[in-house]
């Protein structure tokens, strides 16, 4: 579980949202460069683990070093700083600002962040628009976009200022296999071009077996398994088969726990 | 028996603890969201936009409503003082209700109605679109961009609302008074000036609706920042916006009345 | 073209605000541009202000020259002390006029009324005016509509 030269660091990290522990003396690596997915099940608290690296939430103990940095004591400024120079995040329903078009959405972080004109301005939102394909929707606005071009013109505008660290939340779902495909490819090929890290969440086995360099998989707040996929399809231990193959029952049980069937039906005949 | 009155008790200590988490909530939003500056924080022309969206487009409703109320403190006063011999008194009783209590009390309802239910929609939306994590993400401070803005738009519209709604509805009250009534012009007019004064009842009447409106778009932006970003979420926060700064803006008048006339 | 449109009707209605506050200040509450000009101050003394606050009217023949600026009580003469302001352009007021706290209207507000006298000297600032007639209280004239009424009969 640890990786030579880590970008995100996690060592003993407690989290609990009001009396549920979500993550428990939690210790994870995230390699530099690479693309990996974080997956498991349904409520394990996947995004709040981007949240927790992004520092939009804060662990209850613990340290989350993201290039050295220790996130959760950085003060909000400094906090901010590293956000705009190293963080792109791209939310599951894309988070276009809904007020701005296409264009004015990727420029934003550049009109914020920097004194650049707009000359240099619109040359490279040009150019971003043009690596996620939608160089000629720059007009449009976000209503007017289908669920995979939002997504798209949001990875735009997450990589314009040219981050070193890019968090996917679940970039797979609801999507068309087109727009999947599109997705896919651009996750690996930004990764590739742009010598990013990449996180994403996702619970579409397929998909993230396929792009991610890494498989990290998270339950009951705890890692599980952490390594290549071909290493933990072949040789992962119960928890991680029953997720990696899909099977309905094993260690995550497909019975909500129950009182014994027969005499729950019978107490209704008397 | 016992058991289940323990447990509203419970419940009414747990109304209260919430309800004093959300001043504190609220406290920390109006800190953080009450000056300008920062990254990637709002300018002036965000600033137009908004009171654009939150006051000129009340005006309608304002004016319709300041007519409307004008003409029946007309009616009614004219009724009232009849009895007395008074009716000369006219002028002067539709401007002091105005200005003193009706113009900002009435605005700041119809304000929360209006405005401050679209200033929580419209946020709470942006919360639930996740557009304000995003801002997060990319290093811009969410308050500072979204409702800075906001607040002070909500600040600097309501006096002027309330000022439209007193002088609409004065002359609502003319109108009722002079062309109806046959109150002589010279009497409503005339009787008015001398007994309003402009230090204690305009500018007493400013300075309330100044603080409704400090106190409505609070509540307003607090409800749409604070609000569980589903669609019954928001539709919860809009029906609080209005309710609960409704409640307040009564309660503020109160003691505001009270201070002003008591105290002087 | 939209921002164009904003900052014209934003502009249009913070100049009808400005527009319905000098309305207000003129027509409903005439105020007058020379109101805060100078003025001087005199004073008066009274056995019983009867309802007499501060910002009261000061006025002679029913024009207001002034306003009750502060009152209270004098602790050696056991007297009500009022100060008022006086327009400067009412600046001949002679030594023996005289001020009574009226009502104005049936149940209206007390102001006090001025009444000038017959000297050749003007009131200055600080003077005091000598004749004063007090408030009428309800309670002193029932008690001697009474008495008077007793005495008759």
């Amino acid at each position: 579980m640890s990786v030579s030269q880590p970008y995100v660091s996690v060592r003993g990290m407690s989290f609990s949202r009001g009396d549920r522990l979500i993550y428990n003396n939690m210790d994870v690596d995230f390699p530099r460069g690479k693309v990996t997915a974080i997956m498991g099940p349904s409520g394990t608290g996947k995004t709040t683990l981007l949240r927790l690296i992004g520092g939009q939430l804060l662990p209850d103990s613990g340290t989350i070093m993201v290039d050295g940095h220790n996130v959760p004591t950085l003060p909000r400024k400094e906090l901010f700083d590293l956000r705009r120079k190293k963080m792109g995040m791209l939310f599951q329903t894309g988070a276009l600002f809904t007020d701005l078009n296409v264009f004015d959405n990727v420029a934003f972080p550049l009109r914020v962040h920097t004194d650049l004109p707009e000359s240099m301005i619109r040359d490279l939102v040009l150019m971003k628009l043009e690596a996620v394909g939608l160089r000629g929707a720059r007009n449009l606005s976000p209503a007017e976009l289908s669920g995979g071009m939002a997504r798209r013109v949001a990875l735009a505008r997450s990589i314009a200022m040219d981050p070193e660290i890019i968090m996917y939340d679940e970039p797979f779902t609801g999507l068309d296999p087109i727009s999947m495909g599109m997705i896919v490819k651009l996750i690996r090929g930004l990764n590739e071009a742009l010598g990013l890290t990449s996180l994403l969440v996702s619970h579409d086995v397929e998909e993230s077996c396929a792009i991610a360099d890494y498989l990290c998989l998270l339950s009951d707040g705890r890692v599980i398994g952490f390594g290549t996929p071909e290493e933990l399809i072949n040789e992962g231990n119960d928890e991680v088969r029953q997720f990696l193959r899909g099977e309905p029952d094993g260690p995550v049980p497909f019975h909500y726990p129950a009182d014994d069937y027969r005499s729950d039906i019978l107490a209704g005949v008397n | 028996m016992l058991g289940k009155l323990l447990d509203q008790l419970q419940a009414v200590g747990r109304s209260g603890t919430a309800a004093i988490e959300a001043i504190g909530r609220g406290t920390l939003l109006l800190k953080n969201s009450l000056f300008w500056g920062g990254p990637g924080s709002a300018g002036f022309y965000d600033l137009l936009k908004q009171i654009y969206s939150v006051g000129v487009r009340s005006l309608i409703i304002i004016v319709v409503a300041g007519f409307f109320v004008g003409m029946v403190l007309g009616l009614q006063g004219y009724n009232i003082l009849i009895d007395f011999g008074s009716e000369a008194a006219l002028g002067t009783m539709v401007s002091l209700t105005l200005l003193r209590e009706l113009g900002p009390v009435v605005t700041a309802l119809l304000f929360a109605g209006r405005a401050g239910s679209a200033l929580t929609a419209e946020i709470g939306l942006m919360k639930a679109t996740e557009q304000l994590s995003a801002m997060e993400m990319m290093g811009v401070d969410p308050f500072k961009r979204v409702i800075t803005p906001r607040l002070w738009a909500g600040i600097i519209s309501m006096p002027i609302l309330a000022l439209l709604f007193s002088t609409v509805g004065i002359w609502g009250g003319a109108f009722v008074a002079v062309d109806m009534l046959g109150i002589d012009d010279g009497a409503y007019w005339g009787n008015m000036q001398a007994s309003v004064e402009f230090y204690e009842d305009v500018v007493k009447g400013i300075i309330k609706s100044v603080a409704f409106g400090v106190v409505v778009t609070w509540i307003a932006v607090y409800q749409g920042y604070d609000s569980v970003p589903t669609s019954e979420g928001i539709g919860k926060a809009t029906t609080q916006t209005v309710v609960i700064s409704s409640l307040a803006v009564l309660g503020l008048d109160f003691v505001l009345t009270a201070v002003m006339l008591g105290g002087v | 073209m939209r921002m164009r449109y904003i900052e014209i009707t934003v502009g249009a209605f913070m100049v009808m605000g400005i527009v319905a506050l000098v309305l207000m200040a003129f027509r409903v509450s005439g105020l007058s541009l020379q109101d805060a000009g100078d003025t001087y101050t005199i004073k008066a003394r009274f056995e019983n202000l009867g309802g007499l606050t501060e910002r009261a009217k000061v006025s002679m023949s029913g024009v207001t020259i002034g306003r009750v600026t502060k009152v209270y009580l004098d602790p050696e003469w056991y007297s009500a002390v009022v100060e008022m302001e006086i327009s400067k352009s009412m600046s001949t007021l002679t030594k023996d006029t005289s001020a009574a706290i009226l009502t104005a209207g049936l149940l209206g507000e007390k102001y006090i009324g001025l009444t000038v006298g017959a000297e050749d000297e003007y009131l200055q600032t600080g003077d005091w005016i000598e004749d004063t007639q007090s408030a009428l209280v309800l309670e002193e004239l029932i008690g001697r509509f009474l008495f008077n009424k007793a005495e008759e009969g």
